[in-house]
């Protein structure tokens, strides 16, 4: 066994877990300044889940073991994806096992125990939460593989590792396929991440919220755990985005060196993107849910669009 | 093998491929929108990628009546034709005008049919053709059909005008990328042509208005004669 890929790979999971309330706290800093607010302290997240670790667990009288496993379920699943897409090194350990494909199996496994969740207790809240995120998901899902697929047919492979090293060290091409599927994966990240154009992450207790009236019941750790997971959902999309469309510089070895460098460079890369995303929120206004559809499926024809412009200009005559 | 043959093709081409690319994406981000105002604007930004692209196929391959075409593209499509929309639009008091009913996944769905058959047809076309930028032919046909469908789905008339501009747009494109070029003569024709369609429209806008009350053309169809 490679020690330095097993080190490589824990290290990822460390800096994910790390990294991922600091982005959340970076995007509400930016947002605050971009709307002329006072602006949280970076850490606010690191803040808001100690007190939720401190706090006990308030449950429903009907919640059933199912409501009490979700949190530690959605979890794992989300530390695990964030820790396989390559960011540091894209020699892992896990290498073998981070398809892209059941990248996205991992992000549904995750949804269905947290609508399960929302639905448990038997508020009208929580079912009316899991159901719209089902259907934001069930919209959400093809136009990611569809993004997937294309990047996978430009290096003839669905692993992500294989996925990267074609990107980031053969010799430097322009893929027009990758512009369109860039657009639709950022429309489909909005989606997932419940970002603006669909839900507002700020909001409590509004009947247009998707994300936070699923997890309404929660309280304690397990809406910390839950808060956690959420953030590290948005640093694996963030980490994907960086993966599949600016892979320049993550290293092929797994030496402390360019370790330390690929670091600094995904640090840069996260703050421009967390950036470019409350910019997009602040932009831009949240549409009603019927708009949903309109919006996913405009991202899911750019994908296959991509595909389409991938074997017209990149496949050669 | 697919990266191999993407390394024989030079930058310039790769440069070009990613014009025609972005010129799909306004096609298709036209088709979509429904504010008079922002369809303006990405017509700009479609004429602006279509100077550069003719930029770099002059440049490229040293064919110097392509830089005049590219300096017309640019007077024409870039400022002129857009600032006369804009002033035309601000008269007419349309400038915030929303076109309503309009199924954009469905039309979504047709263009993305037209998108399949439109390389379909140009795969043998682009067989014959000997150009650097023969690949992108079936893009710029697609962009004229994209075009074609914004004319039939819309229902306002500056929408509909805005699509007889891309459509032009699409076939410039064709032209540049299956054969370097239509002769000088052919292209300054139709500059003008485009040029004096957009006044006559113009003055046909005010007219219809005048006569409806709206620049809905369906209005046109439910008239009768005396």
């Amino acid at each position: 066994m490679n020690f330095y890929a097993l080190f490589a790979q824990l290290l990822e999971l460390v800096v994910a877990l790390v990294l991922a309330p600091i982005l959340n706290g970076w995007i509400n800093m930016c947002r605050a300044w971009l709307q002329n607010r006072s602006a949280p302290p970076l850490l606010q997240t690191y803040y808001t889940l100690s007190k939720l670790f401190h706090k006990d667990v308030l449950l429903a009288h009907n919640a059933s073991t199912l409501f009490r496993a979700a949190p530690y379920i959605i979890f794992s699943c989300m530390a695990l994806a964030a820790a396989i897409v390559p960011t540091l090194s894209t020699d892992l350990i896990f290498a073998p096992a981070a398809d892209a494909i059941a990248l996205v199996g991992l992000f549904a496994l995750a949804r269905v125990f947290i609508a399960l969740a929302g639905m448990d207790v038997g508020t009208s809240f929580g079912s009316l939460g899991s159901r719209r995120e089902m259907f934001i998901g069930f919209l959400a899902e093809p136009a990611l593989l569809m993004v997937f697929f294309t990047a996978s047919l430009i290096s003839r492979s669905t692993s992500l590792s294989t996925i990267v090293e074609t990107l980031a060290h053969r010799e430097f091409v322009i893929y027009p396929s990758l512009a369109f599927a860039g657009v639709a994966f950022t429309m489909v990240s909005l989606a997932e991440n419940a970002r603006i154009p669909i839900d507002n992450p700020t909001t409590h207790l509004e009947l247009t919220m998707i994300h936070e009236a699923m997890i309404l019941e929660y309280s304690g750790r397990h809406l910390a755990l839950i808060e956690w997971a959420a953030s590290l959902k948005l640093f694996a999309y963030s980490c994907l985005g960086i993966a599949l469309f600016f892979p320049f510089g993550i290293p092929e070895a797994a030496d402390p060196l360019s370790l330390a460098l690929a670091g600094a460079t995904l640090i840069l890369k996260l703050a421009v993107g967390g950036f470019v995303l409350a910019l997009i929120e602040t932009l831009s206004a949240k549409m009603r849910i019927f708009r949903a559809p309109e919006f996913l499926g405009t991202a899911f024809l750019l994908a296959v669009l991509a595909m389409l412009v991938h074997l017209l200009l990149e496949t050669g005559q | 093998m697919n990266a191999m043959l993407l390394n024989a093709v030079p930058l310039a081409s790769q440069v070009i491929n990613l014009c025609a690319a972005i010129m799909l994406l306004l096609g298709f981000a036209m088709l979509a929108q429904r504010r008079v105002l922002t369809l303006i604007n990405l017509f700009m930004l479609q004429g602006l990628v279509l100077f550069t692209s003719t930029l770099i196929v002059a440049l490229s391959t040293h064919q110097n009546h392509l830089l005049w075409s590219a300096a017309l593209t640019l007077l024409l499509k870039v400022i002129a034709l857009p600032y006369i929309l804009h002033r035309l639009i601000r008269r007419l008091s349309v400038k915030w005008d929303i076109e309503t009913l309009l199924n954009i996944p469905t039309i979504m769905l047709i263009g993305i049919a037209l998108v399949v058959v439109a390389f379909n047809v140009a795969q043998p076309i682009s067989q014959l053709s000997g150009t650097i930028t023969r690949a992108t032919i079936g893009i710029a046909l697609a962009c004229v059909l994209l075009a074609f469908l914004m004319m039939i789905t819309r229902s306002k008339a500056v929408p509909q005008v805005i699509a007889f501009l891309a459509m032009e747009n699409g076939l410039f494109f064709a032209a540049t990328s299956a054969t370097y070029g239509m002769p000088m003569v052919v292209e300054l024709g139709i500059a003008l042509d485009v040029m004096v369609g957009m006044v006559i429209l113009g003055v046909f806008f005010f007219q219809i208005r005048q006569q409806f009350d709206s620049l809905d053309i369906r209005h046109m169809e439910t008239r009768r004669e005396p």
